[in-house]
């Protein structure tokens, strides 16, 4: 079976702190998942950013899963918005960008956004000049 | 005695369309396999152009006069402080200006936002004379309102600029970008072998008066600027190894885009303004050929510690290093980014090019060379600042 890797940022809500949900993900779907980055307020909604690997199918059950439990569930490309009409390419996030997400192509120069190798740290929202990367993470 | 070209000969090439111009890359390029001499037989001028935050920018701008007119004392754009010591409604205002109450939004966003031709409030006030009784006015100005406004940059081009690491374990914000703890990045800013004044070193061809690319129009070399050092070491490609000689240069604003002319907000630092500028470099020799041709792997700069008051240098390294994306320095490998765009840099020394090529942009000879002997003063402080 073919496996997938892939990233994703998941939203609890409220009452759902007591409930095992990556335990689940890795016994009952087999899917290694690689915690990036979680904010979790008690008695408020919780935010969990994932690498998720499996094979296709159980990726999608694991989802379909966490969605029946009233956790959004969506690809962390779609939480970050990069205005590349706007972008200069001067490189003051790839400075920042240790995960290597953020690089100037060394052919022409421009900058490349390659969202699975985001983390999310958002060091690249303050350090761009011209404000252009919105991250959508606690909404 | 090889050749020399003189520059009412190249020009009379590009009246005909028969110029040969080449982008300082692509004689960088040439020179692989050409000599100077051969390069200098072909090649007619070389353009070459930067794209970078300039803080020492800024803009005159005439309001025109109101009726009953005001001596504008204390001038505000957008919330954006002025300077209000030019006549009645002459001002400057300087790129980097702000209102600390809204520090995200300076006078190089001002800049921009009068280029883009978009609405700008203008709130003026004044003491009331004879001549000017108006004590305040607020009103909106744009591009098509006011009567001039011209780009005037004091400080522009650097000839050469360091390369920025921190060595503390605090996150360093600074102009050359946010610099992380234990020097895990490195960040440069020159666009190398395509920047302007390390193609002609010793400023051969560029003085008081050479017509240049200036934020999408045509400006113009109007003195040396501010800082301008022509004492810093150099390498033994004749190019200085850190940052040395500047530009003041000159525009019609109201000509600019914003393509090429970009308000930008650096965290915890202030606001600046990129400012794109193309030069072309008439090759009137085998001695400028030689000049124009020179690489990344030849252009050597200083590795600073802005982390340290004093900013110790580290270390040297050459363009070519900086470009691979890794630089050692003290035995440290250290990731490395630019903080200017060479992908605009490049746009613009395209656009120069095929100016040039139409026969719509002729080179000029400077009406004044630029001092040779100069150096950098820094400021003392006297004892109790008292003047005596």
């Amino acid at each position: 079976m073919k496996m997938q890797k892939k990233r994703y940022v998941l939203k609890f809500p409220p009452q759902s702190g007591d409930q095992p949900f990556s335990y689940h993900l890795v016994k009952d779907f087999d899917i290694r998942i690689n915690i990036l980055r979680a904010e979790v307020w008690p008695g408020k909604t919780g935010s969990l950013v994932l690498e998720l690997e499996g094979t296709t199918t159980n990726l999608k059950n694991g989802i379909a899963y966490l969605q029946e439990n009233q956790v959004s569930c969506e690809p962390l490309n779609k939480k970050i918005t990069w205005d590349h009409v706007r972008c200069i390419s001067c490189g003051n996030c790839t400075a920042v960008c240790f995960a290597g997400a953020l690089q100037l192509d060394p052919e022409k120069w421009e900058l490349q956004f390659d969202p699975e190798k985001c983390i999310v740290c958002e060091l690249c929202v303050p350090a761009c000049p011209l404000n252009l990367f919105k991250i959508d993470f606690r909404e | 005695m090889g050749i020399q070209k003189t520059y009412e000969e190249i020009n009379e090439k590009i009246r005909r369309g028969e110029a040969v111009v080449l982008t300082a890359e692509e004689v960088s390029q040439m020179a692989l396999t050409c000599s100077p001499e051969e390069i200098a037989e072909r090649v007619d001028v070389v353009t070459t152009a930067t794209f970078g935050a300039m803080c020492s920018s800024g803009a005159i701008v005439n309001f025109g006069h109101a009726s009953p007119p005001i001596r504008m004392e204390k001038i505000r754009l957008n919330g954006v402080p002025a300077y209000e010591g030019l006549a009645a409604v002459d001002t400057y205002i300087g790129a980097t200006a702000c209102d600390s109450e809204n520090p995200k939004y300076g006078g190089a966003h001002v800049i921009q936002d009068l280029v883009d031709g978009k609405d700008i409030e203008l709130e003026a006030w004044g003491k009331g004379t004879d001549c000017y009784p108006r004590k305040h006015i607020k009103t909106i100005i744009n591009k098509e309102t006011v009567n001039e406004m011209i780009l005037f940059n004091p400080r522009n081009a650097y000839q050469n600029y360091n390369v920025a690491v921190n060595s503390t374990s605090q996150m360093k914000y600074t102009y050359m970008g946010n610099l992380l703890p234990n020097m895990r990045n490195a960040t440069y800013s020159t666009s190398g072998e395509l920047s302007p004044l390390l193609n002609d070193p010793e400023m051969k061809t560029i003085g008081i008066g050479t017509r240049i690319f200036l934020g999408g129009t045509q400006g113009f070399v109007v003195w040396p600027g501010t800082q301008f050092n022509t004492s810093k070491p150099k390498n033994e490609h004749g190019v200085p190894m850190s940052n040395s000689a500047t530009l003041a240069v000159m525009g019609n604003l109201k000509e600019m885009s914003s393509e090429f002319l970009q308000a930008a907000y650096y965290e915890k630092y202030g606001v600046s303004l990129f400012v794109g500028i193309g030069i072309p470099i008439p090759v009137l020799n085998a001695d400028i050929a030689k000049c124009v041709s020179i690489r990344n792997d030849q252009i050597q700069t200083t590795v600073l510690d802005y982390g340290v008051e004093g900013t110790p240098m580290l270390g040297r390294v050459t363009y070519a290093e900086l470009r691979s994306g890794e630089i050692e320095v003290q035995g440290k490998k250290i990731r490395t980014a630019p903080v200017s765009s060479l992908s605009k840099a490049r746009k613009i020394a395209e656009i120069l090019k095929q100016s040039i090529l139409a026969g719509e942009f002729e080179i000029s000879k400077p009406v004044q060379m630029f001092p040779t002997n100069t150096s950098l003063k820094s400021l003392k402080e006297t004892k109790g600042g008292d003047a005596k």
